[in-house]
């Protein structure tokens, strides 16, 4: 049993304690539960875009379930409905338990949390009705983008005015990520946003073309770089040692790998506009620094794996912990793809294929979302006053449903987009092209078949997970914990 | 320095972090935006007429960039299928952008004039009736919706705000123009006007 699960609402005197001798767990309560219904909701948007890729019959004549506008709401709906709750979720809780205080603003982060969702409904209601910028993951407009800067700005004053309240000298290395992410998360919104309005729901951006493209994969590679990495392995560095039960592998690693990464990463976008016409000097910055990320970036996965050092036997008896692992492991993989793909010779081969698409789920269902599954299981039963969740069978179940579901999307997606860029680029001996472009999508089609069975298992997975969950919340009553004094 | 002063501000920490993240951004936006390659625009580019930019509104906002690219890449496989490879100075009034990240559909950077507008009318109605392999949606109910012409007008305006070389008497006949026009016939006329500069299609 862990210390901090201890404690309970009324002190050793028998009298109840007062509102700031205990942890704002309410919030956090809020942001973990609907993890996982954005996650189900998310998903389920991705199925339907998946098999209207075999049946296009399935777009039904309608504007509002068309392809082009549901895309944007699957990724939106994952990346920041799904991933920024479960960041949300966390962090309250990580920075918290390791500044020893409670949350700071009760107000202010119960406005982040009915914001946030305010703004996931207006993303759901908008983009299924065409109101976008266009710009991949900044597709809301600019009502929607002013909201979330300003509930953006209200989560950093909760999470830096907790940690300058905090009850111990040094700021734990989970906080350092959880900051930058903040931090450069506010950056690249509002500059990658900046545009002109016509009417409530349509704007253009100040930037034209290339300059346009540059500030939108700017923004783009670093959303990938700081919402789904940054703010993960703050998640990382609280949750891994925390199930493992073993300190944190190397605090030098730490150090050096946290600036490295966030100095780096920003370098990195413009592998997304390799052999476009952004000019030569750009296309080659953003290949160099994006190969030189993956010593930061495997930094990272090293120093978690690590942290597992005398605790490998407990990956046998605890499915949290492998949810842990093989996130990492996933991470390490994606990480090393990424700068592989950004070497031109390379991307001019994958660009513009399903090898993308490949790739970034692999980042995000095996790294993002498995990090995020295995730290909410890790959470939820602190947060509800139990042992452990309602079943750990199910946890099992969903670990191995998770990771085959990755298997079968990213193997089936890789295939698939080498396929495309080998017939796009396949030419005769008297120098024609070899196949049409309508050869390549038939050539696919299987490939779409299997990527749609592995999301359906990641989904089903999904589904055991919201059972469980809901099992596990429903049992037993929330009670506030105590907060911890300093060791 | 040693870390463990910074561990121990949360201000130090946070302007360190700061500048760790400003200086790529910095480095490779700030050039490009003075940079005279990406701003002027190339021979034969002009602002999109009227009815081609409510048309290129219909495009973005029904997503097409989500299967289509418009650049074509500098590979002979490319220039080869789609036509001359893009250049920046194409792209100086494309507010957004619309290079795309995936292929799902065949790139349009140079799709105009290459099919006849009845094509372009039939395809996008279904179009699998003309590609049977295709997966795309279907637009037939883009005849129904009239471009709407005090917006296109509001929208020139901002255009010229922002810098865009829009004359006032372009503004003031726009509405004029795209009279009775369905945003099935503006996209039409967008489709039908991209990668035209370039002339030399194969």
């Amino acid at each position: 049993m862990s210390p901090d699960r201890s404690a309970s609402s009324i002190n050793n005197r028998g009298r109840p304690l007062d509102k700031q001798a205990q942890y704002n767990d309410t919030v956090v309560r809020q942001f973990s539960i609907v993890v996982v219904v954005w996650g189900l909701v998310g998903m389920a948007v991705g199925l339907f875009i998946a098999a209207q890729m075999i049946w296009p019959q399935l777009n039904m004549d309608l504007p509002f379930l068309s392809f082009g506008r549901l895309r944007p709401l699957h990724t939106n709906a994952v990346i920041f409905a799904f991933g920024g709750s479960a960041l949300f979720a966390t962090s309250y809780y990580v920075v918290q338990r390791t500044c020893h205080v409670r949350l700071a603003f009760d107000k202010l982060a119960a406005f982040t949390f009915w914001g946030w969702q305010l703004i996931i409904v207006l993303a759901a209601i908008t983009l299924p009705l065409g109101i976008t910028q266009s710009k991949e993951y900044a597709e809301l407009e600019w009502p929607i983008d002013l909201l979330i800067a300003v509930v953006w700005v209200a989560y950093a004053i909760v999470f830096f005015g907790t940690v300058m309240k905090r009850r111990v000298k040094h700021i734990y290395v989970a906080n350092w990520f959880y900051g930058a992410f903040i931090i450069t998360v506010a950056i690249l919104h509002i500059f990658n946003n900046l545009a002109v309005p016509v009417t409530l729901f349509k704007s253009y951006t100040i930037y034209t073309g290339v300059v346009d493209a540059m500030m939108q994969w700017w923004y783009g590679h670093n959303a990938v770089g700081f919402f789904l990495t940054a703010g993960f392995l703050g998640m990382m560095y609280y949750f891994v040692p925390k199930q493992a039960g073993r300190p944190v592998y190397s605090y030098r690693l730490s150090v050096v790998h946290f600036w490295s990464l966030i100095a780096v990463y920003m370098w990195a976008g413009p592998h997304h506009l390799h052999y476009t016409s952004l000019p030569d000097w750009a296309q080659t910055l953003g290949m160099v620094f994006s190969v030189i990320l993956l010593a930061p970036s495997w930094g990272g996965m090293i120093n978690g794996i690590m942290t597992l050092s005398g605790a490998w036997h407990k990956l046998r008896s605890d499915p949290i912990l492998k949810f842990m692992i093989v996130a990492l492991s996933f991470y390490g993989m994606s990480t090393f793809e990424g700068p592989m793909m950004s070497i031109k010779t390379v991307n001019a081969l994958s660009h513009y294929t399903n090898w993308t698409i490949g790739h970034v789920h692999s980042g995000a269902l095996g790294w993002v979302a498995m990090m995020t599954i295995g730290s909410i299981y890790c959470l939820l039963p602190r947060l509800y006053n139990r042992d452990g969740m309602y079943s750990t069978k199910l946890i099992d179940v969903h670990f191995w449903t998770s990771t085959i579901g990755v298997v079968l999307y990213a193997v089936s997606m890789w295939i698939a987009g080498v396929t495309e860029g080998l017939m796009w680029r396949a030419v005769n001996d008297d120098g024609t092209l070899t196949y049409s472009f309508v050869e390549s999508l038939k050539a696919i089609e299987p490939y779409h078949y299997l990527r749609l069975l592995g999301g359906l298992i990641f989904f089903a997975g999904m589904c055991v997970m919201a059972y469980n969950v809901f099992k596990t919340v429903t049992q037993q009553k929330a009670v506030p914990v105590a907060v911890l004094d300093p060791a | 320095m040693r870390h463990d002063t910074i561990e121990r501000s949360v201000n130090l920490m946070m302007v360190l972090i700061i500048l760790a993240v400003s200086i790529g951004g910095l480095v490779e936006l700030i050039p490009l935006m003075y940079s005279s390659e990406a701003n002027e625009p190339a021979e034969g580019i002009e602002v999109y007429s009227p009815i081609r930019l409510a048309g290129r509104d219909v495009y973005v906002r029904e997503g097409c960039y989500n299967c289509h690219s418009q650049m074509v890449r500098p590979f002979r496989s490319e220039t080869e299928r789609y036509g001359p490879y893009t250049t920046a100075g194409e792209t100086v009034y494309d507010r957004p952008f619309q290079f795309g990240s995936k292929r799902t559909g065949p790139d349009l950077a140079r799709v105009g004039g290459r099919y006849s507008d009845a094509w372009q009318r039939l395809h996008l109605q279904n179009p699998r009736a003309l590609v049977p392999e295709s997966t795309m949606p279907t637009y037939a109910w883009l005849e129904d919706r009239p471009v709407d012409p005090e917006l296109l007008t509001a929208k020139l305006e901002t255009l010229q705000f922002l810098g865009d070389p829009y004359t006032d008497e372009q503004i003031a006949s726009a509405a004029a123009e795209v009279e009775g026009v369905s945003e099935m016939d503006a996209l039409i006329a967008y489709l039908q006007g991209l990668g035209t500069n370039r002339r030399n299609r194969r």
